[in-house]
């Protein structure tokens, strides 16, 4: 049982087109365009510089930018940040997958791009977040059916009480076929909103 | 010559995602790797499909392409000398 208190940070919703953070609305699109379309006006509107992000696959893109507004103040790219991430989803990569073994399916048109492939696993998108915010903490990728915030709270309070991280990035980062989610937030010991189960429904509405 | 050298900068920057690159920010000899445009080894990768998807070239040792992917230049001279398609 995890004997250090923890407490939520900030968190980051992304889905239908409208970024929120921290319970405001902050980036929204029309809700009929893609969500290609929809990750470059956001990260337009943000100001990021970052060419990096338009080669990574959607689920990626959604990774990156909701750990964006999470992590900006939080990291620097001089020093290390000891920030643990814990990421889950339903879909893991299966989006990418597709796309991959469309490139592959026939024998007249086989051209396996290797740009795809590289996006054929979930846990890619955690390491684009750590390669963007100089990361070299614990991390690991769950698959769940849906969102489970009690698995997460616990494996959560276990890093900080053993301390294997000074601070954990919690998501749930589902992209399959246009329709997606992401529940980000960031956990630490000292302050904010309380970190349980029933905290972390609430602010995601599950 | 001079229009494979524009068809391939167009072809790079969109089968590279290169959003913010024009065609015409690429000069002919500018290093396309390190310096240059900055592309990576999977960029690497992605350049030996292409010729092989478009041009009909299989480069089968891939350090042949450190002196053909040296620019646009080497590129547009190495596929005119040896596209089959």
């Amino acid at each position: 049982m995890a004997d250090k208190n923890s407490f939520i940070q900030s968190w980051c919703t992304i889905q239908n087109n409208k970024i929120n953070l921290n319970g405001e609305t902050i980036f929204e699109s029309e809700p009929t365009i893609g969500f290609a379309d929809f990750a470059k006006a956001a990260y337009r509107n943000f100001g990021w510089s970052y060419p990096k992000f338009f080669k990574m696959d959607s689920l990626s893109k959604l990774a990156f930018i909701a750990a964006e507004l999470l992590l900006k103040d939080e990291t620097t790219n001089e020093t290390e940040t000891d920030i643990a991430l814990v990421f889950s989803n339903k879909s893991s990569s299966m989006d990418t997958d597709v796309t991959f073994q469309e490139s592959i399916a026939t024998k007249e048109n086989y051209y396996p791009s290797p740009a795809v492939f590289v996006y054929t696993l979930p846990n890619i998108c955690m390491g684009e977040i750590s390669i963007r915010h100089n990361l070299k903490s614990e991390n690991s990728f769950f698959i769940f059916e849906k969102f489970n915030p009690g698995f997460l709270s616990n494996y959560t309070d276990v890093l900080l009480s053993t301390n294997r991280a000074e601070k954990v990035l919690c998501a749930w980062v589902d992209f399959y076929k246009e329709t997606y989610r992401a529940n980000f937030y960031l956990v630490n010991s000292t302050e904010g909103l309380e970190h349980n189960e029933t905290t972390i429904k609430t602010l995601f509405n599950t | 010559m001079e229009a494979v050298k524009q068809e391939l900068k167009e072809k790079i920057i969109s089968v590279l995602n290169l959003e913010d690159v024009n065609p015409e920010d690429i000069k002919d000899t500018d290093p396309l790797f390190g310096a240059g445009l900055g592309l990576d080894s999977i960029d690497a990768l992605e350049l030996i499909v292409m010729l092989d998807k478009d041009y009909g070239i299989k480069l089968l040792d891939p350090k042949e392409g450190k002196a053909i992917f040296e620019s646009i230049e080497t590129m547009a001279k190495y596929i005119s000398e040896n596209r089959t398609k």
